[in-house]
């Protein structure tokens, strides 16, 4: 089941998920990015069913970018986050989408936040969060080591002992894993922690 | 397990000597694992009117998301907050026009009606009011609720009592409760 958490820090969020694509005992790919740029200061890692996840994502972020065209100006975190919770309420008794989502941004006058969503679209905003089966290991090390205001540097290393536990605990632990941070300059790709590299794809 | 169960909640409305107290517990849980210990299920409607919702989180959020909109276009056309009464029959409506495939949430309203005398009532996920003259509780630490009040109410209670005794109700219950804790919201209402 995909692990994906994340933290809030002192002028940035970051947003943590597995890389593996899994199809019951079968593991397509270890460099699946399952966190999706909402916008240029948004995030959403999402976990769950693997159509689901695709489509309700992007689905996200095309209406955000929608907003914008539409209203000259983006959305807040707080105002995404309410959106998808809304898109995943509507469905909920007609075509759940069975997808848990974790929202981090930033905003120029309120700073780093992260949004917990549930695929049943309970929404709640908080400083850590995490999905899956790794999250027993990732709450339980956030509880222990996370603090207000970190710095980036304390942060990742947080994320790096979430890793480690994960991949040492969980019997069915992923390889690989991508990071991603969000600040006052963007959101983007942070790092990769991998174990096993997937061979290229060579174009024929 | 069931869905009433899911999130876990403690919710409980006590009336005093011209006043009211509603409180709550703060736990946010997806079944055995806790996401927040600060989660609110108290909402205000109006300066005199309080509801609070227990069960299913989702259906809370969205319940109350719908409560707003029809207040605040109540409040609109009106010119004037709704009476606790009425509200509680919007809210009564509201949860049975979903009969056959209902919201899993249980209401808890307390608030102060004509000449400020408080009111509260719970009803069940599809409406059926239930009105009551000392307390009324939901969520899933009910059972321990229901005990804890019987015993530690006393009509006529000043706020200061009325604050302390609802607390302590609370807190004895969901001590009992694994699914609600981690601590209360109380509001109490004077005039």
């Amino acid at each position: 089941m995909e692990s994906v958490f994340g933290l809030v820090g002192k002028d940035f969020a970051i947003v943590v998920a597995d890389s593996s694509a899994v199809h019951s005992i079968l593991l397509h790919k270890t460099n699946e990015d399952k966190i999706m740029l909402l916008d240029s200061h948004k995030l959403m890692g999402a976990s769950g069913e693997t159509g689901d996840r695709a489509q309700f994502t992007e689905y996200i972020q095309k209406n955000v970018a929608l907003y914008q065209f539409r209203n000259g100006i983006p959305l807040t975190t707080a105002a995404a986050a309410n959106f998808t919770r809304g898109e995943l309420a509507t469905a909920l008794r007609k075509n759940p989408y069975m997808v848990n989502i974790i929202l981090a941004g930033y905003d120029k006058e309120t700073g780093p936040s992260l949004y917990f969503i549930d695929y049943i679209a309970s929404l709640h905003k908080l400083d850590k969060a995490a999905f899956g089966y790794g999250s027993y290991f990732a709450l339980s090390m956030m509880d222990r080591h996370y603090q207000r205001d970190m710095t980036v540097e304390e942060a990742v290393n947080l994320v790096d002992k979430v890793i480690m536990e994960i991949r040492s605990r969980l019997v069915v632990a992923p390889p690989n894993f991508v990071i991603k941070i969000v600040d006052k300059d963007g959101a983007r790709e942070y790092a990769w922690r991998e174990s096993i590299k997937d061979a290229p794809v060579i174009a024929s | 397990m069931s869905i009433f169960e899911y999130n876990g909640c403690a919710l409980v409305a006590m009336v005093g000597k011209n006043c009211f107290a509603i409180a709550s517990d703060r736990r946010l849980g997806v079944q055995l694992q806790t996401i927040a210990t600060d989660f609110q299920k108290i909402y205000k409607i109006h300066e005199k009117l309080f509801i609070g919702l227990s069960g299913l989180a989702t259906d809370a959020q969205t319940l109350y998301q719908r409560l707003v909109f029809r207040h605040k276009l109540y409040e609109l056309r009106e010119e004037r907050d709704m009476k606790p009464e009425t509200f509680a029959s919007l809210v009564s409506a509201l949860l049975y026009e979903k009969r056959f495939g209902p919201y899993f949430c249980q209401p808890v309203i307390a608030g102060l009606g004509d000449e400020d005398k408080p009111f509260i009532c719970t009803m069940d996920s599809i409406g059926a009011k239930e009105l009551a003259k000392d307390f009324v509780v939901a969520g899933t630490a009910s059972e321990s609720l229901y005990g804890a009040c019987e015993s530690m109410f006393k009509p006529d209670m000043e706020p200061e009592e009325l604050f302390e005794t609802i607390s302590q109700a609370l807190l004895s219950s969901v001590d009992r409760d694994c699914l609600s804790g981690w601590g209360g919201h109380v509001y109490v209402h004077t005039n």
